[in-house]
């Protein structure tokens, strides 16, 4: 396998693009990929997306959306792996590559979801859930991560408050951040005080959805010129699990598994671990993901997420930044698409064009992205020069 | 609404029938075709007391399309007696019965969700109550 580098990313504002169509959105994003690198087309493109189908009436997305970016005749595959679709786009794109088979490949994650009232959005996301054993029974994601936070805060003997760093830090680095959803900084007070969505989880602990894609232009490391304008950006490791569909059917549920496999192959591809991290992009659907993300990760002993938190560690000053552009909760979580935004965001920051969030000397970034609620979990780390 | 899968499902949504790992003896619900436990073959019928615990619950008060008539319920992990965990949502819940983590329950039968208009199919399956003192 050959080393392989990301020399152009592009991404769109997430909110809701009345006047544009998933198409759209996800050429907006290719074309400024192809644009920051210079380049006019790539060998292939592939499209990370879950629910364009039921939100949009639209499947087959490969061919879809290379015919709307001129890769009409490419090669073009659409991956949906529900909530991880944009990093399944990277992985593939990546192995693409990697393997020689092509000579650039195009990841983009895309999601349009005002196209079809809420009701009909939340119906077509509990679909990651397990229809038999879970959804029948009336359940909604919101309620698998309740069931989730509930048991975590019994167990651990953590209160609802303490959850709330995650979202004031998220929010704080969302202010910076010019394509993210909620660029408005929030108190202890306001995460306190918000409207309960389902024992504990209350409306500042959920990210919000809108409409966005988000790309990356990938090709051989030995390929980069020498003269670019930023540090090659490598990709180190890249690594996916699976676990039981089911929260029920896991061996601990308050354990996600699939995040410590792929995180555990990632650092050992790329010979490190988290102490060499310097940033870490993680899945912050709901605040008590993004705990149970960092002590699957290695960043946190079990049951101490929360604390990271509390201490200030998870800021851009910190031990170890989270959510550094915002996050899945202030940037906003277009499923198929968040993916792709953790990796645009992680490049951004290795180089340098973080303005106020900048990670000082930011060398080696983390993302990992969670599908459902943790069965299929996707990892990536990038080094800078 | 897909009638054979529901259909399909009776035997575990009436009577809680799973099944028991002839190799290392977990008892599966609901039934597969590999045991996750130890990767052998599981075939053999294994029929659930229908006794347990909750292990975390929820109160949902935005109810997904087609269950909004039943808004707000509860929904609970309820770890049955011999070892697997479930979803399902609690019922007959009194007015001042205060849900815990740890609390004895049972499962009963109960209307799931009706099919919209008149003609459209009811679906029964398990709840699970306090346990009766």
């Amino acid at each position: 396998m050959r080393e392989v580098a990301v020399i152009g990313i592009g991404q769109t504002p997430i909110r809701e693009e009345w006047e544009k169509s998933l198409r759209l959105l996800a050429g907006e994003a290719v074309l400024a990929s192809l644009a920051d690198a210079g380049m006019q087309r790539a060998d292939g493109i592939f499209v990370g997306n879950m629910i364009g189908g039921s939100a949009n009436n639209q499947q087959h997305l490969g061919a879809y959306i290379a015919d709307w970016v001129g890769l009409r005749y490419s090669e073009a595959v659409h991956l949906e792996t529900a909530c991880s679709s944009g990093a399944a786009a990277f992985r593939a794109a990546l192995i693409a590559v990697a393997s020689g088979e092509l000579d650039s490949a195009i990841a983009v994650g895309v999601e349009k979801m005002t196209d079809s009232p809420g009701s009909e959005i939340t119906t077509a996301l509990a679909t990651a859930a397990d229809a038999n054993w879970e959804t029948d029974q009336g359940l909604s994601f919101v309620v698998l991560n309740a069931l989730l936070m509930k048991r975590y805060m019994h167990e651990h003997g953590w209160t609802h408050e303490d959850f709330a760093p995650f979202s004031i830090n998220a929010h704080a680095n969302g202010v910076h951040n010019p394509n993210a959803r909620f660029r408005k900084a929030i108190t202890l007070e306001a995460y306190t005080k918000a409207a309960l969505i389902a024992d504990p989880i209350n409306l500042m602990d959920a990210s919000p959805m809108g409409d966005g894609a988000a790309a990356a232009l990938l090709v051989p490391a030995d390929s980069v010129p020498h003269d670019a304008r930023y540090p090659v950006i490598r990709v180190a490791a890249s690594a996916a699990a699976t676990d039981a569909l089911a929260v029920h059917d896991r061996k601990d549920p308050l354990w996600l598994t699939a995040a410590e496999k792929s995180a555990q192959q990632a650092y050992q591809q790329a010979t490190l671990t988290p102490k060499d991290i310097d940033l870490f992009e993680l899945h912050d659907a709901f605040s008590i993901m993004a705990t149970l993300s960092l002590e699957a990760t290695g960043f946190a002993e079990r049951g101490q997420g929360p604390r990271l938190a509390l201490d200030g560690e998870i800021r851009p000053s910190g031990r170890i930044p989270i959510a550094t552009r915002g996050g899945l909760k202030a940037r906003g979580h277009p499923i198929g698409a968040t993916g792709m935004y953790q990796i645009v965001e992680v490049i951004q920051q290795l180089r340098g064009d973080c303005g106020q969030t900048q990670v000082e000397n930011a060398r080696v970034g983390m993302a990992q992205n969670i599908g459902g609620s943790g069965s299929n979990i996707i990892t990536h780390i990038f080094k800078a020069g | 609404m897909e009638n054979p899968r529901h259909w399909r499902l009776k035997k575990q949504r009436y009577g809680l029938v799973g099944e028991e790992c002839p190799h290392c003896h977990e008892k599966l619900f609901p039934p597969r075709d590999v045991c996750p436990h130890c990767g052998g073959e599981a075939k053999e019928e294994f029929t659930f007391s229908g006794q347990g615990e909750v292990y975390s619950f929820t109160t949902m008060y935005s109810a997904p399309a087609g269950y909004e008539e039943y808004a707000p319920y509860t929904v609970a992990l309820v770890k049955l007696e011999e070892g697997p965990v479930l979803t399902a949502q609690l019922t007959d819940l009194g007015d001042d019965e205060e849900v815990e983590i740890g609390m004895p329950v049972e499962m009963v039968t109960r209307r799931l969700r009706s099919d919209g208009d008149d003609s459209g199919i009811l679906i029964y399956g398990y709840k699970f109550r306090p346990v009766m003192k």
